[in-house]
C-alpha cells in the first residue's frame, strides 16, 4: 500500500516543497499538501498553539492539524540549519515538540533533524532518515535524493530569475514574474511564509501588482549579491532568512531600480526585531521609501490595506516627480 | 579609555573585580531602573526582548559617567543574544554616542582568539595575569551565588521579615569590596557570617524551582524580585541557572568543567524537548523535570516577552505539567508587568501549591 506524507502548507514549505515532495514521491511515497492558509486553519492554530507564539507557528499549527486523519505520516522536520554555520530560529530548533505536545490524535511524524550547520553534505544523510520508517532501499533512496537536488535547483533557478515560489513549483514558463513589465517595482523583503501566504498577508502580492508595480523578492535576488551586501555588516548574521533579507535589501536601496521597499515582519518575531532594525535603520539613512508591517491575528486588515495603498501611492508619486528633475 | 558593560543581576561585581584587576578603568552604570528601561526602549526596536532594552538604557547611562567602551559578550545564534552588541551600538551611533565596542565572541577555533580580545583592553598585561584576573572575578561568581543559594534557603524560614535581605545586601557589599584575588577569602568568610547571623526557626516551606531565561532569572529588577516575594511567602527557591554558570558559558567560553551542567538538563528534558533550542529553553524544560524528580511542589518559568527559546519551552510545559500533575506557571515580564499583578499571581500559586501539598500528607 502506498504510504500518505502530509506536507502543512507552512513554514520553509515556501523554500522547499519542490525537494521534499521529489524525493517522497521518488519513494514511491503519496504526497499531500494542506491548501492555502483560511480563516479556520488559523483559528485551529489558535487554539492549540500558546498565545505567545508569533502568527506562522500558530498558522503552521493549523495547518498540521488539518492533516490529521488524512495522511499516515505528517512530516515535520526539525530545521535546525540549512545553511553551515547558520540557523533559522529558535522556534524551528522545538517545532517538532512544540507540536506533539500541542496537538493531540496525530499520526506519525516524520521529525528528523535537517542540521547542516557542518557541512551541506549532510543533508544526505538526514534525508535517508526520513525515508526510513517506509523505505530502507538505499538504491532507490539515492536516486530518489539525486532527483530532488536537481528539483531544488531548478527551483532555485526559476526564482532567481525572478519568479514567485507559486510559480516556480510548477511547470509553467509565467509572463509578468520577471521584473519589468510594468514601470515601477517595490521589493517585498520578509520571512517566506509570511510574504508568499497571502492569507497571512492579506494579498500584498496582488495589491502591489494590481497597482500595476513589480514585485521582487528577497529570494530572487542571486546568492553571490546577497553574500556581498550581507557582507558588509560587522558580524556575520547568523540566521539565514535574516541574513538573505538584510543582504537583499541592503541591495535594493543600492539599486536604482527598485522604487520603494515594504518590510513584512510577524508581531513579536525575534529575528525580526533584529534584522529589521538593521533595514530600517539603512533605508533612513538612505531615504529609500519604506514601508514596515507588522503582521499578526489582530491586526485590522482595514488599517494594513491602507497603509499598503498610501505607500504604493508614494513610491509612485516619487518616482514619477523624480523623473522631472 | 573607561570601560563599561550591561547589568545582569551581580554580574557586575564580578566584571568589576576582573577589570580593575587588570587596571582597566571601570565604569558600572547605575542600577537598572524604571528610566533605564524606558530609556532603552525608547530607542530599541518594539520587539526586542526585555534584554537588549535595558542593555540600551545601562550603556546611555553609563556614558553620562563617562564611559567610552563597552564590552559585551557575543554568540553565534540561534539566539538574539548573539547579535545584541552589533544593533545596540548600531542605535547608540544614530544617537550620537560614541562608543567603541569590544565583543566577546566565542572563538571559532582557538582560545587564544578569546584572550585575543580581552588584551584589546587590558593592553600589555602578561597572560598569567590575564587569566588571573579572570580567575579572580569567576571566584567572585562563585561566591555570589553561594550567598544567593543560602538568601533562598533563609528567607521562608527567617524570624524578622526582611532580616535575609538586609544580610544579604550586606554580605555581598563584602565580596564586591574585595580588591585582590588575596582578599577574598576573608571576605567570603566575613560574608557568611553576615548570612549565619540571620535568626530562623525551623519551618515547612514550600519549594519551587524557578526556571527560565536567564536574565530575567538573574536580574531582580527584570523579575520584579520574585525569590524575595517568593520568599516572604514562605517559599524556598532553588534556579535552574546561576550567575557563575552563565559566565563560564559565555565569557569563559566552558573552559571550567563539570558545572551542573547542560549534560543533566539535557538528559531530563528529553521526553519533551529533543534539541537545543538557542538561550536556555533546555535548560528550562530540563529544570523543570529535574525539580519534579526531586520533589519539588512547583515550578515556575519567567521569560522575557517575545523571548523565542522560552515560547518553545512554554508550549511544552504544560504537557508535562499534565504527565506529572507538577504545577507550573509562567510569568511573562514586559514593560507594563506591575508588581501587583506579579504577587497576586505568585500568591494564588503559592496557595494553590500549599493546599496540594497539605492534601498530599493527609492522604498519606
Ligand atoms: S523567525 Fe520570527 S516569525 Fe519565524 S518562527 Fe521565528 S519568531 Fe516566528
Ligand atoms: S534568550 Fe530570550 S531574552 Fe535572551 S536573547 Fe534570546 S530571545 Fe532574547
Amino acid at each position: 500500500m502506498t504510504v500518505k506524507i502530509g506536507i502543512p502548507r507552512s513554514l520553509l514549505f515556501y523554500y522547499y516543497y519542490p525537494l521534499w515532495k521529489t524525493f517522497f514521491e521518488g519513494l514511491g511515497a503519496e504526497v499531500t499538501v494542506t491548501g492555502p492558509s483560511t480563516k479556520a486553519v488559523l483559528e485551529e492554530g489558535l487554539g492549540l498553539c500558546v498565545d505567545e507564539a508569533c502568527l506562522p507557528v500558530k498558522v503552521a499549527f493549523g495547518h498540521v492539524a488539518a492533516l490529521r486523519g488524512k495522511v499516515d505520516f505528517i512530516f515535520v522536520p526539525r530545521l535546525v540549519s540549512v545553511f553551515p554555520r547558520e540557523y533559522i530560529c529558535p522556534k524551528f530548533l522545538g517545532f517538532p515538540d512544540m507540536v506533539r505536545s500541542c496537538v493531540g490524535g496525530l499520526p506519525g511524524l516524520i521529525d528528523i533533524n535537517i542540521n547542516l550547520y557542518r557541512r551541506e553534505k549532510d543533508l544526505y544523510r538526514q534525508l535517508r532518515e526520513a525515508a526510513s520508517p517506509f523505505c530502507r532501499n538505499p538504491l532507490r533512496i539515492a536516486a530518489a535524493f539525486g532527483e530532488a537536488l536537481a528539483e531544488h535547483r531548478r527551483f532555485t533557478e526559476r526564482l532567481e530569475a525572478g519568479m514567485l515560489p507559486d510559480d516556480a513549483f510548477g511547470d509553467r514558463e509565467v509572463a509578468g514574474g520577471k521584473p519589468g513589465g510594468e514601470n515601477w517595482t517595490v521589493a517585498l523583503v520578509g520571512h517566506p511564509y509570511n510574504i508568499y501566504d497571502s492569507f497571512i498577508n492579506l494579498n500584498i502580492i496582488k495589491r502591489i501588482r494590481e497597482a500595476r508595480m513589480n514585485v521582487v523578492t528577497a529570494d530572487n535576488v542571486p546568492g553571490p549579491v546577497v553574500d556581498r551586501y550581507a557582507g558588509t555588516l560587522s558580524k556575520r548574521l547568523f540566521w539565514t532568512l535574516g541574513r538573505r533579507m538584510v543582504g537583499s535589501a541592503y541591495y535594493f536601496m543600492d539599486n536604482p531600480a527598485i522604487d520603494g521597499i515594504i518590510h513584512v515582519a510577524s508581531f513579536a518575531c525575534g529575528p525580526d526585531s533584529m534584522t529589521g532594525e538593521l533595514i530600517q535603520r539603512r533605508a533612513r539613512r538612505t531615504g529609500t521609501p519604506f514601508l514596515s508591517l507588522t503582521l499578526d491575528e489582530h491586526a485590522g486588515e482595514a488599517g494594513i490595506v491602507t497603509r499598503i495603498e498610501a505607500f504604493l501611492d508614494m513610491v509612485a508619486m516619487k518616482s514619477e516627480l523624480s523623473t522631472l528633475s | 579609555m573607561k570601560v563599561t558593560f550591561p547589568h545582569m543581576g551581580n554580574l557586575w561585581i564580578c566584571l568589576e573585580a576582573m577589570l580593575e584587576y587588570l587596571g582597566v578603568e571601570t565604569v558600572v552604570p547605575p542600577p537598572s531602573t524604571k528610566k533605564t528601561l524606558s530609556l532603552g526602549s525608547k530607542h530599541a526596536p518594539e520587539f526586542a526582548c526585555m534584554p537588549l532594552k535595558l542593555n540600551l538604557g545601562n550603556f546611555m547611562e553609563a556614558s553620562d559617567l563617562g564611559a567610552d567602551t563597552i564590552l559585551m559578550a557575543g554568540g553565534c545564534g540561534p539566539c538574539r543574544f548573539g547579535y545584541y552588541a552589533q544593533v545596540e551600538y548600531e542605535i547608540l551611533c544614530d544617537l550620537g554616542y560614541r562608543y567603541s565596542l569590544v565583543v566577546m565572541e566565542p572563538p571559532e577555533r582557538h582560545i587564544s582568539e578569546f584572550l585575543a580580545r580581552i588584551r584589546q583592553i587590558t593592553g600589555n598585561r602578561s597572560w598569567l595575569e590575564v587569566i588571573r584576573g579572570i580567575k579572580f572575578g569567576y571566584q567572585k561568581a562563585r561566591a555570589v551565588d553561594g550567598l544567593e543559594m543560602t538568601a533562598m534557603r533563609l528567607r521562608p524560614r527567617e524570624i524578622d521579615p526582611g532580616s535575609t535581605d538586609a544580610a544579604l545586601s550586606a554580605a555581598l557589599e563584602e565580596i564586591a569590596g574585595a580588591r585582590r584575588p588575596e582578599d577574598l577569602p576573608p571576605a567570603i568568610g566575613r560574608a557568611r557570617e553576615i548570612m549565619g547571623g540571620v535568626p530562623v526557626e525551623d519551618r515547612p516551606v514550600i519549594r519551587v524551582g524557578l526556571v527560565g531565561e536567564i536574565y530575567t532569572v538573574l536580574e531582580p529588577f527584570a523579575n520584579l524580585e520574585i525569590e524575595k516575594k517568593l520568599g516572604r511567602l514562605g517559599v524556598e527557591v532553588d534556579r535552574s541557572i546561576y550567575l557563575s554558570e552563565w559566565i563560564n558559558d559565555h565569557l569563559f567560553m566552558g573552559l571550567i568543567r563539570g558545572m551542573r551542567s547542560s549534560s543533566l538538563y539535557k538528559k531530563s528534558a528529553s521526553p519533551y524537548l529533543r534539541h537545543f533550542v538557542g538561550g536556555h529553553g533546555l535548560e528550562t524544560m530540563g529544570g523543570a523535570v529535574y525539580y519534579n524528580s526531586l520533589g519539588y511542589d512547583g515550578v515556575i518559568q519567567i521569560l522575557p516577552f517575545t523571548c523565542m527559546p522560552e515560547i518553545v519551552a512554554q508550549s511544552i510545559l504544560p504537557g508535562f505539567s499534565r504527565d506529572t500533575g507538577m504545577p507550573v506557571i509562567t510569568l511573562i515580564s514586559d514593560e507594563q508587568s506591575g508588581d501587583a499583578g506579579l504577587q497576586t499571581r505568585i500568591e494564588a500559586f503559592v496557595d494553590l501549591l500549599a493546599e496540594k501539598k497539605r492534601r498530599k500528607e493527609w492522604s498519606a
